[in-house]
């Protein structure tokens, strides 16, 4: 089942000649996440379609001194605000979790002692 | 919804990876399919120009029949155009006939609006194939065709790039210009897929 994304207007993905793109990985991986949620039925596009669009227009309305426009941003918190609001995974443990990847040593991306799925993109 | 206002301030790349680490350890996620929907989603989604192309094809019959007559130009009316967009000829499946492009000297693709050519389409065994046994190749691309339906095989070249108009899936009767150009895909407008209702 392939997710309804927006094609025009501010809640559509960044496209370069009709096509996705992705600045960074973890673009591609919030992405990713989100139509795979979707998929499985975690829950309905328009929820997040909605999420997507209070998140930008918030964002308008009073944009961050200093910090650019970047959708996949937007994204990520509306995919956050959904999970939340249906009680998936709350914001308090994602703040944990992050804390908790912030203080890996330096070089951290080059081994991977705990076997876990660290979020770049490739995975091993 | 304010829950997440603590974590605007961890850098998204951090939150990220923090979220798929939860989503996987409760078994939401599957980091392996995941990396399939993206790649299926980084190929199959877009090219939107062509697709739009289709879409306003299959909603209005008079631009039908003037891309049909010109394609060039009624690709143009969409605002459509650059390199290698030169010279489309627009070609329509149907019941009965089959279209499928190849460029059999090298790699000609109408850029503007198909995007960028798909891996295999580069490919000499599929350009040398494709020619001598269009409808194994295309089977074996997930397409099957029955004996009734005639395959014509495009050849791309610098002169004249083809795009293929797709046939409207059953059931998408009741949807819009803008509901159908999802629907459709980059292997359709090359003729290796059908486009699905969904």
């Amino acid at each position: 089942m392939t997710a309804p994304l927006d094609i025009d207007g501010p809640a559509a993905p960044p496209r370069a000649n009709g096509e996705l793109v992705f600045a960074e990985p973890w673009q591609s991986r919030a992405f990713g996440m989100a139509v795979t949620l979707y998929d499985a039925g975690a829950f309905a596009w328009p929820q997040f379609q909605a999420a997507l669009a209070i998140r930008i227009a918030a964002w308008e309305a009073d944009p961050p001194p200093g910090e650019c426009w970047n959708y996949y941003r937007h994204w990520l918190g509306a995919l956050e605000d959904v999970l939340a609001t249906n009680g998936t995974v709350v914001a308090a443990e994602i703040h944990h979790r992050a804390a908790a990847l912030a203080e890996r040593p330096a070089g951290h991306d080059h081994a991977h002692p705990h076997g876990e799925p660290h979020g770049h993109g490739h995975h091993h | 919804m304010t829950t997440s206002e603590n974590t605007d301030r961890i850098p998204p790349a951090l939150r990220t990876e923090a979220l798929e680490q939860l989503l996987t350890e409760r078994g939401l996620v599957d980091p392996n399919v995941m990396d399939k929907f993206i790649a299926n989603y980084e190929t199959n989604v877009g090219p939107l120009n062509g697709a739009k192309v289709v879409a306003k094809a299959w909603t209005d019959p008079e631009y039908r029949q003037r891309l049909l007559a010109d394609g060039t130009a009624a690709i143009k009316e969409l605002g459509f155009s650059g390199p290698q967009g030169e010279h489309i000829v627009v070609v329509e499946n149907t019941d009965t006939s089959h279209n499928v492009v190849v460029c059999t000297l090298c790699s000609c693709y109408p850029w503007p609006v198909l995007g960028l050519p798909p891996s295999w389409y580069k490919d000499p065994v599929y350009r040398a194939r494709v020619v001598r046994e269009p409808r194994r190749v295309l089977a074996e691309m997930g397409l099957e065709l029955t004996d009734d339906v005639q395959i014509t095989v495009r050849d791309s070249s610098s002169e004249v790039r083809w795009l293929v108009l797709p046939r409207r899936p059953a059931g998408t009767e009741d949807l819009t210009e803008e509901q159908l150009v999802p629907l459709i895909t980059r292997d359709a407008m090359v003729g290796v897929a059908k486009v699905h209702a969904s």
